[in-house]
This record gives structure tokens, sequence and C-alpha cells, in this order.
């Protein structure tokens, strides 16, 4: 059969969020879709995908899929897409997808199309928009290959809604690992645990700059407290070690569009800027009234950050 | 330890803003300075760090061959990672119009058939396409391991590698058996992130990457820079992709200034209606 192939990604034996893009981008490829869930647990995991208009769900539940290490992973999804026909196969851009993604291209001869941002059907053929440049270039790509492998945008692809129904769960078994399987072993997940909302997913993310220097935990957590965000970083702020390297906004770090995104004491440097101006609403807040940041924000605020954001928990409370 | 990395050249990543578009669609890099992609010096760094004993990088204690996919301007890139450190050089002839990630991932592949490398390191994403792939699919083609979204890298006798992968709020630890191919993030150039079988776990590099002396810069036009066709690399590969006209993005508009902060909650309360 014709049609798209997403593949979820779970984690503790729960989808992931994320994959609710890559089935948002399979609605809007139009046709039948199946969901691939893989790993220790994909068949109760399968279950919560059942409510999203797929034509199946395909649970790989094997013991030795745990843990995900690619050349475990890619040769099952590439033999799932192959058996069952499937012209494109679709994961949402996160670590995950783009670590597996182009491994399954490499399998199966498809051409990739990494990170995009929109589909566009044009006399039935297929365009992909995607960001390059740092962001200050849509690029359009068309895949020549008859089977295509997309990874899509979480910040772009808004996550599916359940639209009812009863998708059936169909076991399948896992592929033969590649032999590289053998030289790569999964050692250890280190964890950062956050009280606060993943950066990928909040609604409001407050951001601060190198400027916060030591007081970067002191002065912005009672802000993302009051707001109920999740905190990021500038690089800079990173590299100087003033925020742990997971927080960073960027090129580098991770893409962000929330509904409101206030960055405290950034400059706005193209990568860092390459990362949140999908936000709805951009706040700045910085003494320097020729920051590139307030080109972009929506509500530009010039005064001194030590004052200004303890004004601003107070003030939000009040009018709270 | 042997180690190719494979390089690209691009426009100054730090002003990709001031890029232009052609009235067909063609994006205009004329004016900002060719540079290799950022990710692909910190690969470099990487394999001289690993390929040295930090407290004495000036005796090299391995191989690093740089490769690159271009024209011939991008010798002069090769020249300064040659003055860099890197012992030899590869340019393999093509324009860019003929590449896409799976053709540079063939193509490599070949090289590292003539090459034998330990390990092929590669920046995790390309400054200019964004595009983050070739490492996966050279992987594949070669029937190798991959790590990708490299934080940390400590090789304790040549044979494997423990390198740390950062995906989203977690460091996913694996042990790769060389030969390998691993991509780098920028966090693989802080001071203690790699570490070679030579370097004390106790050595801390200075932050960042290093800078050829003006007597290496001198020296490097003796080192070896081969020259081969893509063709001869990549003789069955085509393109699987294809770009058509770009478009520039929307420009955001600057909004307003607010007076005080009291302003800036009303506007986000009633205005925007974000809190």
């Amino acid at each position: 059969m014709a049609g798209t192939l997403v593949v979820a990604e779970i984690s503790e034996g729960r989808v992931k969020k994320s994959t609710l893009s890559a089935v948002t981008f399979a609605r809007q490829v139009g046709g039948p879709f199946a969901v691939l869930v893989l790993g220790g647990g994909a068949a109760a995991a399968a279950k919560e995908l059942t409510a999203f208009g797929a034509q199946k769900v395909i649970a790989v539940d094997d013991a030795a899929l745990a843990t995900y290490v690619c050349e475990r992973y890619a040769p099952t999804v590439a033999k799932v897409a192959k058996d069952g026909g499937y012209e494109t196969v679709a994961v949402t851009a996160s670590a995950f997808g783009k670590d597996l993604a182009p491994r399954v291209a490499a399998k199966l001869g498809a051409g990739y199309a990494p990170d995009i941002s929109l589909l566009k059907v044009d006399s039935g053929k297929r365009l992909y928009r995607r960001p390059m440049y740092a962001g200050n270039a849509l690029g359009w790509l068309e895949i020549t290959t008859p089977v295509h492998v997309v990874s899509v945008r979480q910040t772009e692809f808004a996550a599916a809604e359940p639209s009812g129904g009863a998708s059936p769960v169909e076991a399948a078994p896992r592929a033969p690992d590649d032999a590289a399987a053998a030289r790569i072993e999964f050692v250890k997940l280190e964890v950062t645990k956050s009280e606060r909302p993943d950066l990928g997913e909040a609604r409001v993310v407050v951001s601060g700059g190198r400027s916060l220097k030591e007081q970067f935990k002191q002065v912005l957590e009672p802000l993302a407290d009051a707001l109920g965000a999740a905190m990021g970083a500038s690089r800079a702020a990173c590299d100087a070690g003033y925020a742990p390297p997971e927080l960073q906004v960027g090129q580098t770090g991770r893409t962000v569009a929330p509904q409101l995104y206030v960055a405290v004491g950034i400059s706005g440097a193209i990568q860092h800027i390459a990362g949140m101006k999908g936000s709805k609403t951009i706040v700045a807040i910085n003494k320097d009234p020729d920051a590139p940041i307030f080109q972009i924000a929506d509500y530009g605020l010039v005064q001194d950050l030590f004052v200004a954001v303890p004004e601003l928990v107070t003030e939000l409370k009040k009018q709270g | 330890m042997k180690i190719l990395v494979a390089v690209k050249r691009v426009a100054d990543p730090e002003n990709l803003n001031k890029i232009k578009l052609s009235p067909q669609g063609k994006v205009d890099t004329t004016g900002l300075e060719p540079k290799a992609s950022p990710y692909d010096d910190y690969a470099l760094e990487t394999a001289l760090r690993l390929t040295e004993n930090g407290a004495n990088p000036k005796q090299r204690l391995g191989e690093v061959v740089v490769v690159t996919f271009g024209p011939k301007e991008t010798e002069q890139m090769l020249r300064a990672m040659l003055g860099t450190g890197a012992d030899r050089a590869i340019r393999v002839d093509t324009t860019d119009d003929a590449l896409d990630g799976d053709v540079v991932a063939r193509g490599l592949k070949s090289v590292v058939g003539a090459e034998k490398p330990d390990l092929v390191l590669l920046g995790y994403q390309q400054a200019e396409s964004e595009s983050n792939e070739v490492g996966q699919m050279l992987a594949e083609h070669l029937g190798w391991p991959q790590a990708t979204f490299a934080g940390s890298i400590q090789s304790q006798d040549d044979k494997a590698l423990l390198v740390g992968r950062e995906v989203e709020g977690a460091v996913a630890q694996v042990r790769v058996t060389l030969p390998a191919v691993v991509t780098v993030l920028d966090k693989i150039v802080k001071p203690k992130s790699v570490h070679s079988k030579h370097t004390a776990a106790t050595h801390a590099y200075p932050d960042g990457v290093r800078f050829a002396a003006l007597m290496a810069i001198m020296a490097a036009k003796k080192k070896p820079l081969a020259e081969q066709k893509l063709a001869d690399v990549a003789p069955d590969a085509s393109l699987k992709v294809r770009y058509g006209a770009a478009e520039l993005p929307p420009k955001r508009a600057a909004g307003v200034k607010v007076k005080d902060v009291k302003e800036l909650v009303t506007k986000l309360k009633t205005e925007a209606k974000v809190v």
C-alpha cells in the first residue's frame, strides 16, 4: 500500500508528545498512514496512538530495543517501511528522529528532507520547506526518489489531536540487527532532572544571557516560576558556565516556539534568534537600547535586568 | 589512531543574516567571508586532541586527514587546517550543485576505503544547509556504528570510544568499537570534553579551538594536499534531493518599547493575552 509510516518515539514506556507532530504531517500528506512504535513496552505504548486515525499501529515490542541504538532500530524501521510499501517515512526532528532518519534513508536508497517546516503539494508533487542559513532563508526541497524520508519540526507541526476511532494494533517482529550493532553499546542515560516543563513543549520560555553572570538562577527562577515557564539560555551564558548546556536555545541548542518568549539580558546573536524567532510573542529586557534583540521583540524594555526582573515578578503576582 | 575529518566551506556563519536572494531565488552570499563550517572546526580540534598528549601537543601521536568536497577555492580552508595541525588534506573536486547528503556520504565511503581511518569525525550539522545527515548516511554505507551529537569523547585504548551524546535534557553515553563515525557539537571543544589515551584525565585544554602559529602556516604549505574527482569517488551517485527557489523568511517587525514593567505586564495581559 502507498501511504505514510510515522515512527513514534517512546520514553519509559510512554509515547513522547513530539511523535504527534509527525502524525500531523502524515495527515497533511493525506491518504492512509500507519504508526510504528518500537522499544521495550511498545505494545502497551501503541495503545496511546489508536485514536489518531491511523490505519494501524504497528508495535515491535522487543527487550533488545529497550534502549535506543540506531543500529538496532534502523533495520526494523526500514524493513517495516519496505514490507508495507510505504511511500513516506516520517519522524519528528528530535535528537531521536535526526539520528535515525538519515540511516533509514540510506538503507532504503531514499532521499531525505530534514527538519522541514512546511509541506506543499503542487500538482501532485511534494515540496518540503526548510529553514537554512541560520533561518535567514527558506529552502524548497524536492525528493527525486520514489520513497521519501522526512523529519518534521515540532515547532511548526503542532501536535495532532485525537480524531477518535480505534486503529488496530498489530505486532511485528524485530528485524535482524545491523552488523554494526555489535560494535555499539548503550552505557547509560544521565537525565538532567527538571521540575519545569520541557523547553520544546513549554507555553512560556524565560531565557537569560551572559550578563546575568552567577546570578542566572537566582534572578530568572522566580520569573520562570511566576510564569510557569521553562528556562532557556543564550549560548554565551552556557559557554561561560552560568547556565547548564541543556538550556541552550539557538542554532546549536534547542529550537523553541512558545506563546511567550522572554529574553533577559540577551543581545540577540543570529544563532540565538534562529532558535526562537518562531515564538508568538517576544519580550526583550536589556539595558542596551541598540541590542539586536529589540529588532524582533514585540515588547522591548530598556532597563537594567537586575532591577526589571524582580519588579516584573512582583507586578505579575500583583496583577495575577 | 588515524582520523578522517570531513569538512565543508560555508559563508561566514556569524553574518548569514546578510545573505540576499537573486530574482530566481538563489541564495547569494557575496561579500561574506568563506570559512569552514564551525562544527567542522570543532571536529578538527577533536581529531587533534585524540591524536596527541594534551600536555605536549607538538608531538603528533596519530594521523589526521581532512577531506572536503568543493572547488579549487576550498583549498585555502584546507591549507588553514593543515596549519592548525592536520597532517594531510584531500579535496574532491566538485561544485555544490552536484552534491547532496547522500552523494557526499557515498564519496566519503570511497575515501574511507582508500584511507582506512579508525574514525571519521564530522560536525553534527552544516551551517548553510543546516542539514544533519552525512555522518549517519556514511555510517550506514560503511556498515559502521554511529554516535551523533557528541558532547564528549574519551579514548582509553584507541580500540573503543566512550561518547556522551547530548539528547534533549539528557546525555546518552555509548561505547563504540572502532572504526566508527562520530559527529560533534560545539560542547566538544570545552576544556575537558576530549581525552585521548595519551592525555591525563586531569588535563584541561584551553576553551575552544586552537589557532595556527605563523610558523605552522608556513610549514603547512609543504604538507600534502591531494585532489580527486567526484566522478572517481562517487561514480554511481545521483542526486536524491533537489532545491528549488528559496524564499526569505517573513520579517519580524520590531514591536514597541514599553516605558516600564507595569506597562509591559498590562500589554502582555490585555494586548498579547499571553499571561
